[in-house]
């Protein structure tokens, strides 16, 4: 019996075990097999989201980059772990509740990457960053108390696209100032063309038009001290600001069941060219000068311009909405520290002379354009992005993620006319006054 | 055999598998989330143990019980919509012509994944270039809904595609419970001189109230924990309009970072679960069953 007992514990434990390690052994058993072969190097992990599938460009440079790397510092292993954008961010939460973060992983601003260096997870990278390399305010979005935590790979600044074949049809010139672009939208809408369109279920896509209508009439300063509690979101110009929203809205200046549309949807209205102005980030570039996919004759009639100056406003229209994009940290945790922090930096540096012309990345480095082949709408943008006033951090990004929540909803209602503009500032003052 | 089965022992390994599972995947989770909505926890940092503040919100939270209303909704919207199939079902066990292939017609939608599904509708719902409002264009409306942007309808608009997924799915069940009904039953009704109107409603309908109850009870607590379709379409959204309790706990606990409120409403929602699963099965409760 008591041998019997034995067995039958023996069989229970097996079959446990069976069950928990088959959960693991899968996705682990790959990067086991590159590390026994290996041998004495130094292995630094790196995870990041470009598959070789979706995202073949970006995949193609970080690969040959660390082959480089690993070929002039034959002592280092650099093994990677790649996954789609959404697997990504679960991943890491998941890894860094298990405190197993990657040596070197992905990040995103500000709102996203807070919680990461208040817990101590991402490694100060002040040591190894030349500020001087980097366009101006790009670092300040993945710093906490003036320590950069992460090194930007990508900036993206939103102009507003247009269609020119449908501009000249009404005989239409490009926007210089507000009223010049409401008279735009109301020929447009007149004769029944979708002067925007907007992909208002995602909600950032919206917060955009907000966030530029706020910079054109309060200046950079207001939304910025209203998120960090400076000022007030209530100030009169970013009223005035939703006001102008509502106005566009009644004007019929956005199309048709917005609210419903996802930008991917909203997107397929500009690139059917049903509709004449989209605003977005310019990781939309390659659609419009180098992607094999789409036809050369709707390329042609893509032009850009930037957000017109409002009369009397304090913006100016050299001042753009963007962002960097994503960003490397190093692990604090990570046993190669030093070994990842290096990499990182030659990572930053060699991205940076290869994103544009290879992938059509903008990288937050600045960019020397001379000498290469570039689309002249990737000059023409990387010249304004020279030219810059001001690059205001999406308002989403900037704030945490419970108070963005409100914002990005409160958007929306404003769209939809569910709030008014004086409902809409108030809901998110109270929102971020009641965060302190 | 016998001697085996009456072992406590064999029965203890025969079952300790099954029992492993169930606890290691279902009950110790289910504590574990109840245990989380005691803390203040993003997820990612240090927890904090904050007593049952979580669910003194949860139980304030109007958004919670705007969700829990929508749940309802669907919920009984599923249960009246189960008629639909029944009637459906009834038509297509009485041995008309092509029964079999529009049987496999009405399945389709089962076959498909939720996404594919939650994907065609959007196409077809879109405001300027979908199929619902061009066909009704041609009809002369005017003023076409905007069906997902319009926060009055867009919970009524997911309810569409929900009916058409879920049809195959009940239209089997029932109409295997139909061809499960003896042929002498009927033959000596009809023998009796019933028409098929009373062969339907006096004999075949009573005879498979059981499935019938199992049913409500299925599409009661499925639509209770209702997902994946909301997600994909609408993210709960034009403002919370047609946000339900589940895409409501995954919106806290995954987008805003509040693992520890987010695994209390995920708490929220099994009780109320439990209790509608218990008062279903008490309402559709009858001492008459019938056997065949």
């Amino acid at each position: 019996m008591l041998k019997k007992k034995a067995v039958t514990a023996a069989l229970s434990l097996a079959l446990m075990g069976g069950l928990v390690l088959g959960g693991c052994s899968s996705s682990s058993s790959k990067s086991e097999d590159t590390s026994k072969s290996s041998g004495d190097k130094t292995v630094v992990k790196m995870m990041h989201l470009w598959p070789e599938g979706s995202a073949k460009a970006q995949y193609t440079i970080v690969d040959d980059i660390i082959k480089t790397y690993e070929k002039e510092h034959p002592d280092i292993d650099i093994q990677t772990e790649i996954l789609g954008n959404e697997q990504y961010k679960e991943k890491i939460k998941v890894l860094s509740a298990s405190n197993e973060l990657p040596d070197i992983g992905i990040t995103w601003a500000a709102g996203y990457m807070k919680p990461f260096v208040e817990g101590n997870m991402f490694a100060p990278l002040d040591d190894i960053v030349q500020e001087d390399k980097f366009v101006a305010g790009t670092l300040d979005a993945f710093s906490v108390d003036q320590k950069p935590y992460a090194i930007p790979l990508e900036l993206n600044i939103a102009p507003v696209y247009y269609n020119k074949e449908i501009f000249k049809k009404y005989d239409l010139e490009v926007p210089k100032t507000y009223d010049e672009f409401l008279k735009v939208v109301k020929t447009l809408s007149d004769n029944d063309v979708t002067p925007i369109t907007v992909g208002n279920k995602d909600r950032w896509t919206g917060s955009m038009w907000y966030m530029y209508l706020a910079d054109r009439i309060g200046g950079p300063e207001t939304l910025n001290n209203a998120i960090n509690r400076t000022g007030s979101f209530e100030d009169p110009a970013l009223v005035k600001a939703a006001e102008e929203i509502t106005k566009l809205v009644d004007m019929d200046a956005f199309v048709k069941g917005f609210n419903g549309l996802s930008n991917d949807e909203a997107k397929g209205y500009f690139m059917n060219e049903q509709a004449a102005m989209y605003i977005m980030g310019t990781w939309e570039l390659p659609n419009y000068t180098t992607s094999p996919d789409v036809d050369q004759k709707f390329k042609d009639k893509v032009g850009y311009f930037k957000f017109p100056a409002y009369e009397g406003g304090k913006g100016n229209i050299d001042s753009f909405v963007g962002g960097p994009g994503v960003a490397l940290f190093a692990s604090e945790q990570s046993k190669v520290k030093d070994e990842a922090k290096q990499f990182i930096s030659y990572l930053v540096d060699e991205w940076g002379k290869r994103s544009v012309v290879e992938a059509g990345v903008i990288p937050a480095t600045t960019v020397d354009t001379s000498g290469s082949d570039l689309a002249q709408m990737y000059i023409d943008i990387l010249n304004d992005l020279g030219n810059a006033t001001n690059i205001t951090l999406y308002a989403d990004v900037q704030m945490s993620a419970g108070v963005a929540d409100v914002h990005l909803n409160q958007i929306q209602a404003l769209f939809g006319g569910q709030s008014t503009p004086k409902e809409f500032t108030k809901a998110q003052e109270e929102a971020l006054a009641s965060e302190k | 055999m016998k001697n085996v089965m009456s072992n406590k022992f064999v029965i203890t390994l025969y079952t300790l598998p099954a029992l492993l599972l169930i606890l290691v995947l279902i009950y110790i989770p289910i504590t574990l989330s109840g245990y989380y909505g005691l803390m203040d926890w993003d997820g990612i940092g240090e927890m904090k143990f904050i007593g049952l503040e979580n669910y003194v919100t949860l139980v304030q939270d109007k958004v919670f019980w705007t969700s829990t209303w929508h749940s309802f909704q669907l919920a009984i919207f599923s249960a009246v919509s189960l008629l639909l199939y029944l009637g459906i079902s009834l038509v297509l066990a009485s041995k008309i012509k092509g029964s079999d292939l529009l049987r496999k017609i009405y399945l389709i939608p089962m076959l498909l994944s939720s996404v594919a599904i939650a994907q065609l509708w959007m196409k077809i719902f879109d405001p300027n270039n979908g199929m619902a409002n061009r066909l009704l264009e041609i009809f002369g409306v005017e003023n076409t809904p905007l069906w997902l942007a319009d926060p009055e309808i867009a919970l009524y608009s997911i309810f569409i595609p929900v009916i058409w997924q879920y049809a195959g799915f009940y239209i089997l069940i029932y109409y295997a419970a139909l061809k499960n009904v003896p042929d002498e039953v009927i033959e000596a009704a009809k023998i009796d001189g019933a028409n098929a109107l009373q062969i339907a409603f006096r004999i075949k309908l009573p005879l498979i109230s059981g499935i019938f109850k199992v049913t409500i009870m299925l599409a009661v607590v499925g639509s209770l924990k209702y997902f994946d379709l909301i997600y994909v379409m609408t993210g709960g959204g034009p403002n919370g309009a047609s946000e339900v309790m589940a895409s409501y706990m995954y919106k806290e606990a995954f987008k805003l970072n509040n693992f520890g409120y987010g695994s209390a409403l995920g708490f929220g929602l099994l009780v109320i679960c439990l209790v509608m699963t218990w008062l279903t099965s008490k309402l559709t409760k009858s001492n008459d069953d019938v056997q065949f």
